[in-house]
């Protein structure tokens, strides 16, 4: 303990040393205290709060009481467990053909599930209620079934393993791809089948990234807020979405922070679970000169189910972006099919604000987000401090926690003084900030780990401070992770809905939040042109940046952008 | 069982290349007789992998065909070929054990539990890694990492061992002690074995015959004594160990007694010629630098009456070694003479600025075709 106090008080000392370092250090612990910490500990005050300035647990009884609370908590857990089920079989399908089988139209199968994770998480639940919904293409226009019952369980789970899937099949094409191939050789030079290399040798290891992906597609099904708002229906409760209601709905804020507790406590539990299994000691199946291999390992019959697999899977990704497209374009869809512009004069009129809003806090949040995750990872991996641990977890709180609990902490923690910020444009810039900054942080962490500390210490050595240490040495060198930080926050903050949609106001809105009004309000046709605008943007930009990269820093190529 | 190799071509596609493709092997044609073990030998993109991996069934030739045993297994996939390879980077599974890295070919072949725990134990004491059975990979040295590998291979009794730069991942000393382990279990088991590498003193020691190899084409198939004092050309001398090189002209070819003259008129004799040494048109007369003795220019020579001279010059670097010296000699030619002197104590020492001549026993000297390239 004393060993431990003194340690401390050695290494604030040495911080001391160097003013600017210490001064971003207290900068950096204090923003996360006020922005993350805080927020979260107001929403667990709040849920306490029973009434006449008394603290109880009153408010968590009425809510397991209820018994439509029951099954909305019931629900969420075997809607995320059920989507982190199937959308890793789905993605590791895929990832395996693409990576592995070497199937045709590889690269185009990549793509195509690339699309829906920089596109608004809703997207599918827009899409699914323009194919199968009341006035669906296929449910109505086609098979001509009135009131098909897409709202509730089916049409969600649809629309959530479509948002899902991606994510594990980058994980797990990760995973594959990091694999030696000459593991899969050696067990064919030893007599094994193709099917039993697969078993034996493939499969087991890929399962830690499997296990994985399961759990991270599990904290990311129970904390979507957008398709079950849209399709889960009264009938199919879904926690994010009762939490939201209670607030916005009936006011009562302790009880839509109690479910916000019940929501939050098992995305923690998961999402540590998950973070444990990725940081224990992985197979290190490379090693020496980079390996290659040119052998089958799919038989011909494998790889043409393959192919068909993903060309199924392709063509219900493609449907989807195909209504929106369509939709966007259409006079009344379900009814009139005829092509015309009124959605987007809509867009660019009467609703350009929203583009405009959206455009400016995720432009500003942006460069934020980005470098200051740069300075937690430089500070997390390089510098030795009190108090780091604490730095290094609050940041990534930021990632396991649902934004619909981030939304109700917001609102709770700074609708008062001194810091009171609702309504303004400043809550929702900070909100994203904090909220975008891990992505960053964990590339720019695994880029410093390898890079040997000599080189920063060679510029000290030189003369250099930690200023311009950091910004001559160490942000050059950590720029790939700087970047794919930047279009991950970008994405992000355009698609952003959960948090959000809590701290717009009439003077800020986003475009997202839009869409989901036009949704609600049945105007479909307007939602599908702003979310087609909303794609538009999100790709011109990871265009622009790749593009920009690519003529300044072509030896990165591609490769710097994790999408 | 023996390998045949016949006329096989492999060309990949390289549209980066002039035709659109990479010629890796051409017109190979090799017989490997049982229990033999062969080295194919060669810089770095010479082909010898790629040779290798045909053996092995992980590619497939562009035209020609393999054979193993007197079966033609040309359209055979690895799995369905009785060959065994040790990788490079030894591909041991991460997530087994020692023994059932060991034991993952045999529990392929379907043979029983009871079967499979005695082989895998027996070979693992005969490898001397018994003691390493519950291991995980991670927890082994690369030494260690290395006899896993090797037991794997071994244990399947298989027709041929292939072996594809095995030795490349280890430290100097460990790589010397291993070459002699691949030799004595290879002798052991008395399996086919073909063995890919670029170090010529691991081919040396490990090989029964070695082939040189060069841009995809075979330069020279022999004994490491063939290779080393007989070579078919100026590639494979120089490859192999040091060489000094004179222009000659050949004058007259005999058996043990091939004569040629230098541009100065000096005769030379050689006790060997390469094919393609031709009489009237020139050649390169080749001394390794071991063979050439490094004697006083003013005082007569220790040597015998046939010893002849190979060059005269002044000492410009003198490098002491222990067990040898070395010299580099300005004899005016665009390269130094290089001299290796063992013993020094007896044959006494010279030093930079020190007039020499280099003498040779014609038994050394051997003829290379006059390559123009």
């Amino acid at each position: 303990m004393t060993h431990g106090i003194s340690k401390a008080a050695a290494e604030l000392r040495r911080a001391a040393r160097d003013p600017v370092l210490l001064g971003v250090i207290l900068l950096v612990a204090g923003s996360l205290i006020v922005f993350v910490l805080y927020p979260l500990l107001s929403v667990g005050a709040a849920s306490l709060d029973v009434g006449g300035g008394k603290t109880g647990l009153g408010v968590y009884r009425d809510v397991i009481r209820s018994a439509y609370l029951r099954k909305a908590f019931y629900n969420s857990l075997m809607m995320s467990t059920l989507t982190a089920l199937v959308g890793t079989l789905i993605g590791f399908l895929f990832a395996f053909a693409v990576t592995r089988a070497k199937v045709p139209l590889s690269k185009f199968f990549n793509i195509l599930a690339v699309i829906p994770i920089v596109s608004p998480p809703f997207i599918g639940a827009l899409a699914i209620i323009m194919l199968f919904g009341n006035n669906g293409l296929i449910t109505w226009n086609l098979l001509k079934i009135q009131n098909f019952p897409i709202y509730g369980f089916n049409g969600l789970f649809l629309a959530q393993v479509v948002t899902f899937f991606p994510v594990a099949y980058l994980t797990l094409k990760g995973v594959l791809e990091s694999m030696n191939p000459v593991l899969e050789d050696a067990a064919l030079d030893l007599g094994g089948s193709r099917w039993k290399v697969f078993m034996k040798v493939t499969l087991p290891l890929a399962l830690p990234g499997i296990a994985s992906s399961v759990l991270l597609l599990f904290v990311e099904t129970l904390a979507d807020f957008g398709n079950p708002l849209i399709l889960a229906g009264s009938k199919f409760p879904i926690l994010s979405v009762q939490a939201y209601l209670q607030i916005v709905g009936m006011y009562d804020l302790p009880k839509g922070a109690a479910i916000s507790v019940l929501l939050l406590v098992p995305s923690l539990i998961f999402f540590y679970a998950q973070r444990a299994l990725v940081n224990r000691r992985k197979y290190t199946t490379v090693t020496g000169k980079p390996q290659q291999s040119t052998t089958q390992i799919v038989s011909a019959g494998a790889r043409i189910t393959l192919f068909v697999f993903c060309l199924f899977v392709a063509l219900v990704v493609g449907l989807i972006y195909f209504s929106i497209v369509v939709g966007a374009f259409a006079k009344v869809w379900g009814f009139d099919h005829h092509l015309t512009l009124d959605h987007f004069k809509f867009v660019f009129g009467v609703g350009f604000k929203a583009v405009r809003d959206t455009l400016m806090i995720a432009g500003i949040a942006t460069p934020f987000a980005g470098l200051l995750g740069m300075v937690i990872a430089f500070l997390v991996v390089r510098v030795k401090f009190p108090g780091r641990k604490f730095v290094e977890g609050v940041s990534m709180l930021s990632f396991a926690v649902p934004g619909t609990v981030i939304g109700i902490g917001y609102i709770l923690a700074f609708n008062h003084k001194p810091l009171a910020l609702t309504g303004t444009l400043a809550i929702l810039l900070l909100n994203f900030v904090f909220r975008y900054i891990p992505v960053g942080i964990e590339s720019g962490k695994a880029l410093l780990a390898s890079i040997d500390p000599s080189i920063e210490e060679a510029a000290v050595n030189l003369g250099a401070d930690s200023r311009t240490t950091f910004s001559k040495i160490t942000l050059p060198m950590i720029l790939p992770a700087f970047f794919s930080g930047l279009v991950f926050a970008f994405v992000r903050a355009m698609t952003a809905v959960s948090a959000a949609i809590f701290l717009v106001s009439s003077k800020w809105n986003l475009m997202t939040v839009h869409i989901m009004a036009q949704v609600e309000s049945g105007n479909l046709g307007a939602a599908a042109a702003y979310s087609l605008l909303l794609v538009l943007i999100v790709a011109a930009a990871i265009s622009l940046i790749r593009l920009a990269l690519k003529s300044q820093y072509s030896k990165y190529g591609g490769a710097m952008l994790h999408f | 069982m023996s390998v045949r190799l016949v006329n096989i071509t492999k060309e990949f596609a390289d549209p980066e290349r002039e035709g659109g493709k990479l010629v890796a092997v051409r017109d190979f044609d090799l017989e490997i007789q049982e229990g033999e073990f062969v080295t194919l030998l060669g810089p770095s993109g010479c082909g010898k992998t790629t040779t290798l991996r045909m053996i092995a069934g992980f590619e497939m030739p562009t035209t020609g065909e393999v054979w193993i045993g007197g079966k033609n297994v040309s359209n055979d996939p690895p799995n369905k070929r009785d060959t065994s390879m040790v990788f490079q980077s030894y591909a041991i599974f991460p997530h087994m054990s020692v023994e059932q890295n060991v034991g993952f070919g045999l529990e392929l072949k379907g043979r029983p539990k009871a079967e499979i725990t005695r082989e895998v134990r027996q070979i693992m004491e005969v490898m001397g890694i018994a003691d390493l059975a519950h291991r995980r990979p991670d927890q082994l040295s690369g030494g260690q990492q290395q006899r896993v590998a090797l037991a794997r291979a071994i244990v399947n009794r298989p027709s041929v061992l292939l072996f594809d730069e095995p030795l490349s991942n280890l430290d100097a000393k460990l790589r010397e002690q291993m070459r002699v382990e691949i030799r004595r279990i290879q002798q052991t088991f008395k399996i086919t074995s073909v063995y890919v590498t670029h170090d010529q003193s691991e081919a040396m020691t490990v090989s029964d015959r070695i082939v040189v190899m060069n841009k995809g084409q075979m330069m020279q198939v022999g004994s490491p004594f063939e290779i080393y004092s007989r070579p078919a050309n100026q590639f494979v001398a120089d490859f192999i160990g040091r060489v000094n090189l004179l222009s000659v002209t050949v004058e007259h070819l005999e058996q043990e007694r091939n004569i040629a003259r230098g541009a100065d008129g000096s005769r030379y004799e050689a006790a060997s010629a390469a094919p393609g040494v031709v009489e009237g048109r020139k050649a390169l007369l080749m001394v390794r630098p071991e063979s050439l003795s490094v004697e006083s220019s003013t005082g007569a020579g220790p040597a015998a009456e046939d010893w002849m001279t190979f060059a005269q010059g002044i000492i410009d670097k003198a490098v002491y070694l222990g067990a040898t010296v070395e010299y580099e000699i300005d004899a005016g030619y665009e390269r130094p003479i290089l001299a290796v002197s063992h013993d020094p104590v007896d044959a006494g020492f010279w030093h930079s600025g020190d007039r020499v001549i280099l003498r040779f026993h014609p038994r050394a000297a051997h003829l290379l075709p006059f390559a123009s390239e």
